[in-house]
């Protein structure tokens, strides 16, 4: 499944400058908005209130209500709506306020957007993309905070990424837009407020590659979206004792990159697997179990994982970073994976992620 | 509609004969509703539907082989063998399934209007569902939208009193639906779904209304399944006696009826036709029958598009 595209050029991007992940965000829409008449933008709030996170501030004055199309509460209804614009020759941009909210709308994804294809022998591609929030780390309790791409990624039929930098926040959109197929973009709400010096205008990303962030060469630490800045703090940490931990940021959720994370693994022999969703059935159970299905005699300790506890997410801080993937308990996982000694704070936050039990 | 009655009883043999398989959801009685509204639709409109759609698929055009075919889970089939019975799909004729989600296609019908209204194209896209799929979120979340919007949308409940084995009285806190459906400031109004120029007459009317850029239309239904729910089922929450008298309201025979009577149709002409539908199906279970099977090594084909392709 390769998406087609073309370049675009964008004159503000022609050379490095400061911006966050939410206006990347912005200017990637902006520029699909602006290179094709078939594209809108649909969804709760998205016009005058400018989005829920602030991603569409200022599209509605320029592109107007027509296509900045503040929708109902009616996650269902404008999934589904956008999923029949698609089919009828437009291409919707529909945005959900979080993946929470999904669940309201996944008939429309799973039982419309992912088989309308198959079920047609091939005769009805559905070109939509769906934005979404995703994961914890705010404070905002169990209805706000799960990390739930996992289970997008479990269906046939549909493309799922997780852009963690400020250049998949800035070239990803146009890439989906071009795949014929739906698209489903997670967002983690810890990401829009990063900031730092967008590359000049790079190209679209693409999107059926991982990508190795930081290359190393005793441990492979394997994640995606908000846990990426984590691990790249982690390997930073472990690479302060002498351990040279290679990032491999999936980008793409479904279909994986089973080819650079192998290349990864083959080269560091050791894998840690950060993902925020639950540990039973996660991602990272899938990505575990491939990298021992095809890496087995490459492997030099049991592949980690590092999840987040089995506990709808609490509200207290003390408790949320509890639940959640932290740097400690990732270099501790690298540490174990490595055959290194694990400082007891750490290990004590790992065994909890690991073993999902608090205290 | 003597098409979709013949088509669908040669259904019933090839399924007691286990040459078809899977849920098969009968239209019998309810032919007029799929005919009179078709009829008041253009080749450009569209037709989204449920997974009782053998009727509308014929009447918007679908040929008898293709979807024959499908059902046998050939090739050649209208969905190549995916889709069986309940997602039959014609993309060609508009014709955007078959959905086996009750109330899964309502928002779907919206989107493809909402297109039509973004790009200033005059065309009506018209949603068949049930009664019983008025009870589901979809339909009202997509009946404020759509009313909300103003959007080209011909809304078809086909109410034949029963979901599955529940009557409409127990599973609607008010049984008038068209009542209901005005709510949300959408014209609507109750047919009689056994009569086809009633049909035809109200659908066409509603989509005039439509085209002229009212915003969506209602139109409820009141008609009758004489089959049980689906193949599996054994109707034992009906009473004879009521299906009898529905039966008495058959809508093909009323139409034949009728025809007769104004000398449009002699017993003569209406034996050729019999005879002229007979072959026809013959022909398309024939042309199943000898189809070959999609290949299992295609069992991957069509979940995702193909390399290389994209949307221009
Ligand atoms: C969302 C959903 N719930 C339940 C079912 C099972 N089911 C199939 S048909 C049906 C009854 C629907 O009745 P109605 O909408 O009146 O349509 P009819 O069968 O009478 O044409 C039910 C409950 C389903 N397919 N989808």
């Amino acid at each position: 499944m390769t998406a087609t595209h073309t370049r675009t050029t964008d004159p503000a991007a022609s050379s490095d400058r400061k911006t966050t992940y939410r206006e990347a965000m912005r200017e990637a829409l902006r520029e699909a908005l602006r290179t094709d008449e078939r594209v809108f933008l649909m969804g709760e709030d998205v016009g005058r209130y400018g989005g829920c996170f602030g991603v569409s501030l200022g599209l509605l004055e320029e592109f107007g209500p027509e296509r900045i199309r503040d929708a109902p509460l009616s996650e269902s209804a404008f999934v589904g709506a956008g999923i029949g614009a698609a089919l009828a020759g437009m291409r919707p941009i529909v945005e959900i306020m979080t993946v929470n909210f999904s669940l309201l709308a996944l008939d429309q994804i799973l039982n419309n957007a992912a088989t309308l294809l198959h079920m047609s022998g091939g005769q009805l591609p559905v070109p939509i993309v769906i934005r979404m929030t995703t994961g914890a780390g705010r404070q905002l309790a169990a209805q706000h905070s799960h990390s739930l791409e996992g289970w997008y990624a479990h269906i046939p039929g549909l493309r799922v990424l997780a852009p963690a930098t400020l250049t998949d926040a800035r070239y990803m959109l146009a890439p989906a837009l071009a795949d014929p197929d739906p698209v489903l973009i997670f967002e983690h709400g810890s990401l829009y407020n990063v900031s730092g010096d967008l590359p000049a205008d790079t190209g679209p990303v693409d999107i059926d590659h991982a990508a190795v962030r930081r290359p190393g060469t005793d441990v492979s630490l394997i994640t995606y979206g908000g846990s990426l800045p984590k691990a790249l703090a982690a390997a930073d940490d472990l690479a302060n004792d002498g351990i040279s931990a290679e990032v491999v940021d999936l980008r793409t959720l479904r279909p994986l990159d089973d080819t650079t994370i192998g290349d990864s693994v083959a080269r560091t022999h050791r894998a840690v697997v950060i993902d925020e969703g639950w540990r039973t059935g996660s991602l990272a159970a899938e990505i575990s179990a491939r990298v021992t299905e095809q890496h087995f005699y490459d492997l030099d300790a049991p592949v980690g994982r590092v999840c987040s506890a089995e506990v709808p997410m609490p509200y207290a801080r003390r408790l949320e970073e509890a639940a959640l993937p932290q740097v400690d308990g990732i270099v501790a996982a690298a540490r174990r994976a490595v055959g290194g000694p694990v400082p007891t704070g750490a290990d004590a936050a790992e065994r909890q992620a690991v073993t999902g039990r608090a205290g | 509609m003597l098409r979709v009655r013949r088509f669908e009883e040669r259904c019933v043999e090839l399924y007691s004969a286990a040459r078809i398989r899977g849920f098969m959801h009968l239209y019998i009685g309810e032919e007029a509703v799929a005919v009179g509204v078709n009829e008041a639709l253009t080749d450009a409109d569209a037709v989204v539907s449920t997974y009782r759609e053998h009727g509308h698929a014929l009447a918007r055009g679908v040929p008898a082989e293709a979807i024959m075919a499908e059902m046998f889970g050939k090739v050649t089939g209208c969905s190549r063998g995916r889709g069986g019975s309940m997602h039959l799909f014609d993309a060609g004729r508009r014709f955007y399934g078959g959905n086996a989600i009750v109330g899964g296609g309502i928002p779907l019908a919206a989107g493809l209007a909402l297109a039509d209204r973004m790009t200033g194209r005059n065309r009506v896209t018209c949603c068949f569902f049930g009664d019983g799929a008025f009870a589901e979120g979809e339909f009202h979340e997509t009946a404020n939208l759509a009313a909300l919007w103003e959007l080209p949308l011909l809304l078809v409940c086909e109410n034949n009193l029963y979901a599955m084995g529940t009557a409409l009285a127990r599973h609607q806190a008010q049984t008038d639906l068209a009542l209901r459906a005005a709510g949300y400031g959408m014209v609507s109004w109750a047919v009689d779904g056994m009569d086809v120029f009633a049909v035809e007459d109200a659908a066409r009317r509603a989509a005039e209304g439509i085209r002229a850029g009212t915003g969506p239309h209602f139109l409820e239904m009141h008609t009758y399944r004489f089959r049980a729910h689906s193949m599996y089922d054994p109707d034992r929450y009906r009473d004879k006696a009521e299906i009898e008298h529905w039966k008495e309201r058959d809508p093909v025979e009323g139409l034949a009826r009728r025809l007769r009577d104004a000398k449009e149709l002699s017993d003569k002409a209406r034996t050729a036709l019999e005879d002229r539908l007979s072959a026809e199906i013959d022909g398309a279970v024939e042309a199943a029958e000898q189809a070959p099977d999609e290949p299992v090594e295609d069992l991957l084909k069509y979940v995702t598009s193909p390399v290389g392709v994209s949307r221009p």
